[in-house]
């Protein structure tokens, strides 16, 4: 028998979606070793997220009043104190930016196998985590030794936790170290003339355009279309875009009617940002890309050639 | 200062792969520096040429082919390499904790005052070692990081931590310290001519676990991947077929069907 702790993530005054999902696979965790689930939430308005997180079968929640924003200091003496004071014997925590900052830190303190970025587990007698590798082009199954462990889940694998719980919540005072990093403020960055946000058509462009002077071919389509132009994460990484264009997880959320991908494999986080789109079209030359898993229709082709006819049919 | 980057050889799949095994048959795999690395090797590059930085040296774990690899960011401007490699490695899938020791123990030696690397490995994608070194090794650390400005009088990093959802978090980290490097910090060099010839005289430093005092043990990894499989597609698109024109028509009637370009 063993615990779960889930620890529930936050920005800004509001809970994240993935914490919710995290319980739901604390839950899953937790009746596969027969023992209790624990949700742990850490600074800002505490006593508000613990009544929203209190969620059918969360047993115990714990408030640590620490901070408004998240400090990976805090957040690691706050587990520290939660993993000494409760049976729990594996960590679920979203495997999200601030999951990153903190999580590894804790399995290593702890001497604890840590497994990130699981999409499903599995537990008989032993923790076994699917996971992708070579960039969503496999799945594999790791076996993890032991029967205390670290994980952080993927968003969007499981699905949210509902209902509501009778779950005990409790504050805990925890004392962290003397702060080496401190957040000093926040900035919204993608601004500008154009927000992707509200478009009905986006022609969205991917590393497959190779050169930025192939970026004409695809910006004829948008006019030819009436489209907006916006593009995945490496076509703003080389500045050949500016940031406002960027769809998924670090740029924007886009649920267009209509979405054409071109040359864009799908890695996870950026079909985070369009999954929501009603029409996905997409063209590609991989017949094995991640979009295609997504798209309602597929061209497997040459860019360079499928777009220039594209074009042709709307001159 | 003294600046550690930690360089990974990555594998990528082609587009027609076998798996053989527990692992994609390694004809089917190309080996490349990876993304994240080549934006802490430039994040490097760039604080010695301000002259922040007094040495840039690069430390990878992997077998002899990685030499390739890290000739480039020698070429791109590195100082030196440090190359751990042993035949406890050969034995499976190293975890965090199993890289970390290794690490630690070059970090032992080099005593550096800030270690830079990219988020994740575009292979394994655990985005975990640097913060969990960070821990073992006693420095602050910050991850996801895709601003930086380091004011070594101070012995403080400014960075920025690049949030979900168009969220930069500021936030000034205390040195020495870890920071996991996003894609965008900046915009990586290509080698120069110059650079690649002058990488051929500069030390690669191969060691094995027993030059680091490390034993087999010390490296043992908590998991094993016992399946490898290729994700069954979900996929129910109508997939298009025919040569480009044939794909343009059906295209445009969607399209036109859904009041797009009409």
């Amino acid at each position: 028998m063993s615990d779960a702790l889930v620890v529930a993530e936050h920005r800004r005054g509001e809970l994240r979606d993935v914490s919710y999902e995290a319980i739901t696979a604390g839950r899953e965790l937790a009746d596969a070793r027969g023992g209790d689930l624990h949700v742990a939430v850490i600074a800002g308005g505490v006593d508000g997220f613990a009544e929203d997180l209190n969620r059918e079968g969360v047993d115990a929640i714990h408030t640590v009043d620490n901070g408004e924003e998240f400090d990976h200091n805090v957040y690691q003496a706050a587990i520290a104190t939660l993993l000494d004071r409760t049976d729990a014997g594996t960590v679920v925590a979203p495997n999200s930016v601030n999951g990153l900052d903190y999580v590894p830190a804790v399995a290593e303190d702890r001497g604890l196998p840590l497994v990130t970025d699981a999409i499903g587990f599995e537990y008989d007698g032993g923790l076994t985590v699917t996971r992708e590798m070579y960039g969503s082009k496999v799945e594999t199954t790791v076996d993890v030794d032991g029967d205390r462990h670290v994980l952080t889940v993927r968003g969007g694998e499981w699905a949210p936790a509902e209902g509501v719980g009778d779950a005990a919540i409790e504050s805990v005072e925890v004392d962290p170290p003397e702060s080496g990093a401190r957040v000093t403020g926040f900035e919204e960055v993608g601004g500008g003339d154009v927000d992707i946000a509200d478009a009905d058509v986006l022609v969205s462009v991917g590393r497959g355009i190779e050169e930025e002077e192939n970026l004409e071919l695809v910006e004829e389509l948008a006019d030819a279309l009436g489209a907006t132009l916006s593009a995945s994460r490496p076509i703003v990484d080389n500045g050949w875009l500016p940031k406002n264009r960027q769809v998924g997880q670090s740029g924007k959320v886009v649920t267009p009617d209509v979405y054409i991908a071109v040359g864009i494999s799908g890695a996870v986080q950026h079909v985070a940002g369009m999954k929501g789109s009603d029409t996905i079209i997409a063209v590609n030359t991989d017949p094995n890309a991640p979009i295609f898993d997504i798209a309602d229709y597929g061209v497997v082709g040459d860019l360079f050639e499928v777009v220039p006819e594209l074009v042709d049919e709307f001159a | 200062m003294k600046v550690l980057v930690t360089v990974k050889e990555i594998a990528e799949a082609d587009d027609d792969f076998a798996i053989e095994g527990t692992d994609i048959a390694e004809t089917d795999l190309e080996y490349d520096l990876n993304e994240w690395d080549d934006y802490a090797v430039e994040a490097a590059v760039q604080l010695a040429e301000a002259g922040i930085a007094d040495e840039v040296v690069t430390v990878t774990v992997g077998p002899e082919r990685a030499e390739e690899t890290i000739r480039m960011a020698l070429a791109k401007g590195a100082d030196r390499a440090v190359r751990v490699w042993d035949d406890a490695f050969e034995e499976g899938f190293s975890d965090v904790a199993a890289k970390v020791s290794t690490i630690e123990a070059v970090v032992e030696a080099e005593e550096p005052d800030l270690v830079l690397g990219g988020v994740q490995a575009a292979d394994t994608g655990f985005g975990a070692t640097g913060v969990a070194l960070a821990e073992r090794i006693g420095f602050e650390h910050a991850a996801v990081v895709n601003d930086l400005e380091v004011d070594a009088d101070a012995g403080v990093a400014h960075v920025h931590r690049e949030l979900e959802g168009g969220v930069e978090e500021l936030t000034d980290v205390d040195l020495p310290a870890v920071l996991t490097v996003q894609t965008g910090l900046n915009e990586p060099r290509y080698a120069s001519l110059r650079g690649i010839r002058q990488a051929q005289r500069k030390e690669i430093d191969a060691r094995e676990l027993a030059d680091l005092g490390l034993t087999a043990e010390d490296v043992e990894s908590a998991l094993t991947i016992t399946s490898m499989y290729e994700p069954e597609s979900e996929s129910d698109a109508e997939m298009i077929e025919g040569d480009a024109g044939e794909a343009a028509g059906r295209l445009a009637e969607v399209l036109r069907d859904k009041g797009v370009g009409a």
